[in-house]
């Protein structure tokens, strides 16, 4: 395979010094409030974001960390970043079909990759609690935002995460302070519309948990249309001392779409943290998750699904490092694979020099469902500490012909027993969400969607 | 005269090429418990798991006829439906489906097929409530996965069960009593004799005599290579406890059944 290099995409970033002043210009104008010195941060982040993603790249099948993910279709594609908010005219009652939209609490509505202050609400907040766009965050809650924004995220080794912190507009700004809770889940949701193919979004959040704090985030990707576009996210969530946190990625996007994101969990001492990762939609997609275990005592899990068919492909990329002794780190993903489509994952767990009594544990399970469909698993672990406890497992198998036995013996039809093991194989996963309302909208929508794919009825 | 619920003719199958039954005749009548016993290898699961429906045995001869239709031509789940029950020798653990919801399927398949209303999960929640008490099982255990970390004891005392809740109109314990301490095969014997009625019938494959102490048949048959090569009654088994297998079958050698 050809080696992707730069100067296939630099048609189009190269008009990264313009719109770089572009969007400078658009805050000026829209927040006056906001200080030279700020603009310049962020405008000398962007150079660096740009700088990094010219030095680097897109990966090629010759990285090691992208060794079963092509993206030269993403490379091939103009990368065309929407400056300006396009709503498409999307009202509230559009939305309310998607996955979600009927749960308690605040809500963001992204259009675009841009705000749309008229689709979204926010519920009463504990005091100093903050829920707003990433844009107006940064001019009005400046130090804090920037504090955070560009630690964490892998800029230098991932070009996409260095291209979003070029040229992202707006995103998602989530603050709790000490000893507060949000009680119910605050909702971000980001819809495409795009009419043309190679548009761009480049959502970018920063969710913040200060210490003895209380949150729960869902981030979903959906799509009002089926055109070929590119959503390239990232998230960096910060959990204090002490926090319980609850994230999960929901990703729904268009049959045609590219959808590349980064979530950088960096976790306080003693706290509790759980991400998930459903992916469904989307032609390609690939999440990275880089969780820093960054204090004593603490508690990680990562869990995801992903379901596909057709020709999709979905790549869970992660990296866990256990920086301090006594953290527990647990990774659970599921893939069910059907038709042509191929499933990924790639767990590497980084164990520093005394991070001693690390508990971390990985399993990746995939159940094939075609005989083409296709699982690369790999997990990775480098361990410097010898007071540890690490440990991987891996399946790649179909559905278990004792099970279906098992059932049809008791009464149940061939093609039901399919469907139940299926679904409870996808339980496994979603039994850990522990938001009660989330929980179960997701178990329907997966069944339904088992449901509708005809692949596992007919397959053997 | 009364239609037998289970004709089995002559029957004969094979495993990847294997012969494993060579000939079985076997008739039971409603109202009736028949025990087979036989040493390992004789055929005794293989029998099961053809009456069951198990895919991967070649019938090389021979029918069954169950309550006046040929068994061999319906699917497991249509068996099922129609009144035919196996009691796993090896129950599977499925992780992911929960007990209750199983069962709740499996019994509204059931009553589908006999044209009654399905019942909802309240209805279906308290009729398994009583169920769960004459096995004496944790009622918590109709919220755990099926089988799934269940003890020995539990997993066979959860196939007994499950027999209660679906009432059966033919059921096949395949070896159901191995693994058990006395406890609990005390108990699996008490629901077993629990569930006989006039109008159902029970086919016990055992390898011991032991269970027999506890639940008494009205027959008892000898498979010994693929065949049946003595019938009697319970007192045959006593007969078995005291020459074992070796005796009984040099004997039985002489006598072809």
């Amino acid at each position: 395979m050809t080696p992707i290099i730069i100067t296939e995409t630099k048609p189009s970033v190269a008009l990264e010094p313009r719109i770089t002043d572009h969007k400078l210009k658009h805050n000026e104008q829209s927040l006056p409030q906001k200080g030279d010195d700020d603009t310049a941060l962020l405008l000398s982040a962007r150079k660096v974001g740009f700088e990094c993603f010219d030095k680097l790249g897109l990966p090629t099948l010759h990285d090691e960390d992208w060794r079963f993910t092509n993206v030269t279709p993403i490379a091939k594609m103009t990368l065309a970043p929407v400056l300006k908010p396009a709503h498409h005219g999307i009202t509230e009652k559009a939305l309310n079909h998607f996955p979600f939209a009927a749960l308690a609490g605040s809500k963001l509505v992204f259009v675009n990759g841009h705000f749309a202050p008229e689709l979204s609400s926010i519920a009463e907040l504990p005091a100093g609690a903050k829920v707003m766009n990433l844009a107006a965050a940064l001019a009005t809650e400046t130090a804090l935002v920037e504090r955070h924004l560009y630690r964490h995220v892998h800029m230098e080794d991932n070009a996409f995460t260095a291209l979003n912190t070029a040229f992202f507009q707006d995103g998602a700004f989530i603050y709790v302070p000490a000893n507060q809770a949000v009680a119910d889940p605050i909702h971000l949701l980001f819809v495409t519309s795009f009419q043309a193919d190679g548009t761009t979004a480049h959502p970018r959040n920063l969710i913040v948990a200060e210490d003895n704090s209380q949150i729960t985030v869902i981030e979903s990707y959906v799509s009002l249309c089926d055109t070929a576009y590119f959503t390239n996210s990232v998230t960096t969530l910060i959990a204090g001392d002490n926090a319980v946190v609850e994230h999960l990625k929901f990703q729904d996007e268009s049959q045609q779409a590219f959808h590349i994101a980064t979530v950088a969990v960096h976790l306080g001492r003693a706290s509790n943290t759980v991400t998930h990762s459903i992916a469904l939609g989307a032609k390609l997609s690939r999440t990275n998750i880089y969780a820093t275990l960054a204090g004593e005592g603490l508690e990680c899990t990562l869990n995801g699904l992903y379901l596909t068919r057709g020709e999709q492909l979905a790549d869970h990329f992660m990296v866990v490092e256990h920086a301090q002794p006594h953290c527990a780190s647990h990774e659970y993903f599921n893939g069910i694979l059907a038709d042509k489509s191929k499933g990924v994952f790639h767990g590497r767990i980084l164990v520093r020099p005394g991070a001693q009594k690390t508990d971390a544990k990985q399993t990746n399970k995939n159940l094939l469902l075609s005989d083409d469909a296709t699982a690369n698993t790999k997990p990775q672990l480098e361990i410097y500490a010898d007071d540890v406890k690490c440990t991987h497992g891996a399946t790649i198998g179909q559905l278990n012909d004792e099970s279906i036995f098992y059932l049809r013996a008791r009464g149940i039809p061939r093609e039901k027993a399919r469907r139940m093991l299926i679904h409870a194989f996808a339980g496994e996963i979603i039994d850990r969400i522990r938001c009660a309302a989330v929980r179960q909208e997701l178990d329907r929508l997966v069944w339904d969607r088992l449901e509708q794919n005809q692949q596992i009825a007919m397959n053997p | 005269m009364t239609q037998p619920i289970l004709a089995i003719q002559n029957l004969s199958a094979a495993v990847e090429g294997r012969q494993i039954l060579k000939g079985i005749n076997l008739t039971i009548y409603p109202g009736e418990m028949h025990a087979i016993m036989g040493p390992n290898g004789s055929g005794k699961s293989t029998l099961a798991a053809i009456l069951a429906g198990r895919e991967g045995y070649t019938i090389t001869g021979g029918e069954v006829i169950y309550c006046g239709q040929d068994l061999l031509a319906l699917d497991p789940e249509e068996r099922a439906c129609e009144g035919v029950f196996l009691a796993f020798q090896y129950p599977v653990e499925i992780p992911g489906v929960n007990s209750t919801y199983f069962l709740k399927a499996a019994y509204n398949e059931i009553r589908k097929h006999r044209g009654l209303p399905e019942l909802d999960a309240m209805e279906f929640l308290s009729f398994v409530k009583e169920k769960v008490k004459l096995l004496h099982l944790p009622e918590d255990l109709l919220k755990r996965p099926v089988n799934y970390g269940f003890s020995g004891g539990e997993k066979k005392r959860n196939e007994i069960f499950q027999m209660a809740v679906l009432e059966p109109k033919f059921a096949i314990l395949d070896e159901t009593d191995s693994g058990l301490d006395i406890d609990a095969l005390k108990i699996v014997a008490h629901g077993v004799t629990a569930l006989k009625r006039p109008d159902n019938a029970q086919l016990v494959i055992t390898h011991y005599q032991r269970l027999l102490n506890f639940i008494v048949p009205d027959f008892v048959h000898v498979l010994y290579d693929g065949c049946i090569v003595k019938s009697g009654g319970k007192e045959l088994a006593l007969e078995l406890e005291a020459t074992g297998y070796d005796g009984m079958l040099n004997h039985a050698a002489a006598v072809p059944a």
